[in-house]
């Protein structure tokens, strides 16, 4: 009940803001307000490295006056501010020109059910219970083998905040969530070789993160695979995308129907929409009322209800990824998404990891990759990349300072399949990915 | 002195707080036995206005405000933070931060000032350097006479964003330093096409310093016309190549080179704590002998430079890499202080939200004997990549990427044809080594970096000569 009262405080402000806005003279507004406490801990070398509390506050509001527009934000919350920040903003509004496609939703878009999506689930762990919980995840991986030489430490996260949004034609919401994460990161040494990996859960709830001990044995585990790493010759072949490298394909395909990149044409998916974008078996969906879920919300950042839908299906491209804005741009309605995608899926195929790794027979496995190289115009793809060699679905050596390379469009048409070996730790859930054939590049 | 008044006018007195209120806050910090304690106050202004598709169709104003205080005893960090800054809330935090040790006995703190040191930048706020119709009508000329360059430019998009920020911190010795830092930022982006196919590129620069640097000299008219230049290459460009070969880096940005390969790996936190690929290697050769790196705060204007880093300490010019011979690590205060040496004043974090680390400011290489044109004159075959856009490195294994966004292949020592952007990957403690000839064009990128590390971002800078390394992985298609 504390939490329903804060929420009406902070809904209270929100009101206020809208109330200023309209009173120095703009005949629309929407505004925002965020406040979000937190405690993170580190351990390392067993004992607590950083204590860190954090407290964060911030509110935006985004004026019109006609079709003109200006938006201003602040951390400081106090009345004065507020009426300052409103001021800011329709001075601001008072220089950017008419934008026919600007404006609030109509009023018969906002969402109007606002189911609990179970997000909210605060945890009363102590800085002392915190220090222990992250010394025993890193010493799980300290002493998981003698070549563990080294340590990042183990980082808990605790964060809860509440989320506050309201325009002029009524719609004033808000919610708490929370978020609790526990990472942890080694090193291991052999000989001249060194080499550091992580593991991470993340979770709404703390009941659902994995133990402490797992995570840090996995980070042992997945270091010390990576020792004495080797390159591969510059040639093509099969490329399997595991589940933590795979989200970021995905994240690509949303960039490029997403309307922001279509609107302004620098998408190389215009005019995609109803065709086919990958082989048949493929489903790209999303589910915004999942309770629990990192990406759950019932509302986008218009206020706009979000959609179950298929993205893809069959293959084919259904819908893109609309806010308002973007929406009137392209002559389109919105799809619920100012902000992004909500627990976007991919639907798994039948087979596991090992199933993958068999299905690819002699192939590269990529376990991480570094930099952006993707450029979203053309869909050219060039990335770095560590993984593992494959042969007859079996990993045979660690491989590193390589790049794999392609075009995005031919990559999405030949996805060969996709496991069940779901990550279920980000917005984007998805098996690995194997693709047909990629350029590799190294020696 | 004057900079103090500012810094103080600015944030502290709108919050009521005085000298002695800080020497409170200090004496409580400082009653447990704690090695080094600091109080970071920042306020700060930002503005930035966007035109796109012929209209400036977005503004937006920002207020942040803060203050993080910190405790650090051995190599453990208490710390808290807070957008209120009011005597309670920062009691508080003090409080909570010193829960890092056992409680001691009640300290004494007297206030004293930093005495006169070189300041790089003007303290001005650079949101008043242009009146908005000003900034309206910069933008406006950009969008124009860059469309008029060229009847395949589609699109194009104008950013301009400027920031004043004042900051004060006092160390756990009263020590009280400010800053005020102006940073200004303009982007051009354009889409070009041509028989269906597109291609976009940007081109951008900034400064500590005010909006009339994009005005005088016609500078963000440049900026269009060397985007339009861009995209309109990368229209020709066939397939890149992929496999090692010898790469000629371009002078200027391309110098993120530096900062990916061997600027990361050399900042001293990692160091300390013996987890970068450089660790323990003070004194031994990581270069080749044409080789000197250093990392410069003190270079005027630079988006990069600080004339104190944020935790108080005056910006040096610090040689990293002499004559190929690593020298020495970039520091803060708690990693100097735990590696005894001294800092480099290279302590610095994003916000009063965030804990200072060692970061870099310019880190550049110096200039060698050679013309840009004999460089690639040497070369039988490989890649000339003039431009980059981003980077990333793994500081354990050493392996890191930067991606060519105007790249063209060199045949018999003439540069012949584009080629498409790719990925270039190698390996920090050797691709330095691989440098076989250094160009007398020393050129520092247009201030347009920003530096990401443990989900921190602060503006740097990055310059070099054009440089030639013999063998470096390209990350193309064409096989």
């Amino acid at each position: 009940m504390q939490n329903q009262d804060q929420i009406n405080q902070l809904k209270n402000i929100v009101q206020d803001l809208l109330d200023e806005a309209k009173r120095q003279g703009a005949n629309a507004a929407e505004a925002g307000l965020s406040q979000e406490n937190g405690l993170s801990v580190t351990a390392r070398m067993g004992d607590v490295e950083t204590i860190e509390h954090h407290c964060d506050q911030g509110l935006g509001i985004t004026v019109y006056w006609g079709q003109r527009k200006g938006s201003a934000s602040t951390t400081d919350l106090s009345p004065a501010s507020i009426k300052d920040t409103v001021r800011a903003a329709c001075s601001i509004a008072r220089y950017t020109n008419e934008d026919e496609y600007a404006g609030l939703p109509d009023k018969e878009q906002l969402a109007t059910e606002f189911p609990d999506l179970d997000v909210n689930h605060p945890w009363h762990i102590s800085v002392d219970e915190a220090i222990a919980m992250a010394v025993a995840c890193e010493d799980a991986a300290l002493s998981y083998g003698s070549e563990i030489s080294n340590s990042e430490g183990a980082t808990i996260n605790t964060h809860q905040g509440i989320r506050v949004m309201g325009n002029s034609l009524g719609f004033l919401q808000g919610y708490s969530s929370t978020r609790h994460s526990l990472s942890c990161s080694v090193l291991g040494q052999r000989g001249d070789s060194m080499q550091r990996d992580y593991w991470y859960s993340v979770a709404r709830n703390a009941n659902d993160l994995e133990a402490a001990a797992d995570i840090g044995k996995k980070a042992a585990e997945r270091t010390l695979k990576r020792l004495d790493a080797r390159r591969l010759t510059t040639h093509q072949c099969p490329v399997l995308y595991a589940p933590e490298t795979a989200s970021g394909l995905l994240g690509s395909f949303i960039g490029a129907i997403s309307g922001g990149n279509l609107y302004r044409k620098s998408s190389f998916l215009l005019d995609a929409l109803g065709q086919q974008i990958f082989p048949g078996f493929v489903r790209i969906h999303e589910q915004p009322y999942l309770k629990g879920a990192l990406g759950s919300a019932a509302y986008d950042g218009d206020g706009v209800a979000t959609q179950i839908r298929d993205i893809v299906s069959e293959g084919i491209l259904r819908g893109y990824v609309l806010g308002i804005y973007s929406a009137r741009k392209l002559g389109m309605q919105s799809t619920g998404n100012a902000g992004g995608v909500h627990n976007l899926a991919i639907e798994s195929g039948s087979l596991d990891f090992q199933g993958m790794l068999k299905q690819m027979g002699t192939g590269l496995l990529v376990t991480e990759l570094m930099g952006q190289g993707v450029k979203m115009v053309t869909g050219d793809y060039s990335r770095g990349a560590s993984g593992f060699w494959i042969e007859n679905g079996e990993i045979q050596y660690p491989v590193e300072e390589i790049t794999i390379a392609g075009n995005l469009k031919d990559m999405f048409k030949h996805i060969v399949a996709v496991g069940n070996d779901i990550d279920y730790r980000g917005n984007i859930r998805t098996g690995s990915i194997l693709i047909e054939q990629m350029s590799i590049a190294g020696e | 002195m004057e900079l103090l008044n500012i810094a103080k006018q600015a944030i502290l007195m709108p919050a009521g707080i005085r000298d002695g209120d800080i020497e409170k806050i200090m004496g409580s910090l400082l009653s447990a036995p704690i090695d080094a304690a600091d109080i970071y106050f920042q306020a700060s202004r930002s503005e930035s206005w966007v035109l796109e598709g012929g209209i400036v169709k977005e503004g937006s104003h920002s207020i942040e405000q803060g203050v993080g205080v910190r405790a650090v005893v051995g190599e453990k960090t208490g710390f808290a933070y807070s957008d209120r800054i009011e005597l309670p809330v920062l009691m508080e935090a003090a409080n909570n931060v010193k829960a890092i040790v056992r409680q001691g006995q009640e300290a004494q703190v007297a206030l004293k000032t930093r005495a006169n040191w070189p300041k790089y930048y003007v303290a001005a706020d650079p949101l008043k350097s242009l009146t908005d119709d000003e900034k309206i009508s910069l933008l406006r000329k950009v969008d124009s006479e860059t469309r008029k360059l060229d009847s395949r430019i589609e699109e194009v998009i104008v950013s301009l964003v400027g920031t004043y920020e004042n900051i004060l911190v006092v160390s756990q010795d009263g020590l009280l330093s400010a800053d005020v830092r102006p940073l200004v930022r303009m982007n051009v982006s354009v889409i070009v096409v041509e028989k269906g196919k597109r291609e976009q590129a940007s081109m951008g620069g900034g400064r500590r310093g005010d909006y009339r640097y994009f005005v005088d000299n016609d500078v963000a008219l440049d900026y269009g016309r060397e985007a339009v230049r861009q995209a309109l290459v990368n229209l020709e460009a066939s397939e890149a190549p992929a496999g090692n070969m010898t790469v000629v880096l371009g002078a200027g940005w391309p110098g993120i080179l530096l900062h990916e390969a061997i600027g990361h790996g050399l900042e001293g936190d990692f160091n300390r704590k013996g987890t970068s690929a450089f660790s323990g290697r003070v004194g031994e050769r990581v270069a080749s002998s044409l080789c000197t790196v250093v990392d410069d705060g003190t270079l005027p204007g630079l988006r990069g430079s600080l004339s104190i880093d944020d935790e108080g300490t005056p910006t040096e010019n610090t040689i990293l890499i002499e004559n190929g011979i690593l020298k020495g690590y970039m520091q803060d205060k708690l990693n100097a202080r735990l590696m005894g040496v001294n800092p480099t004043g290279n302590g610095r974090r994003e916000s009063y939200a965030h804990l200072p680390l060692p970061r870099m400011t310019n880190t550049c290489m110096l200039p060698g004997q050679h013309k840009p044109e004999e460089i690639i004159k040497s070369v039988k075959k490989g890649l000339y990549a003039k431009n980059f856009s981003g980077g990333q490195v793994d500081i354990t294994s050493g392996k890191f990427v930067f991606s060519a966004s105007e790249a063209y292949l060199i045949e018999d020592g003439k540069i012949t044809r584009p080629v498409k952007g790719a990925t270039l990957i190698g390996n920090g403690p050797d691709v330095l080594t691989k440098v076989s000839m250094v160009g007398d064009d020393l050129e520092i990128d247009s201030g347009v970096g920003t530096c990401g590390k443990d989900g921190q971002s602060v503006p740097v800078g990055v310059g070099q000569p054009t440089l030639k390394i013999d063998g470096l992985t390209v990350g193309g298609t064409s096989i």
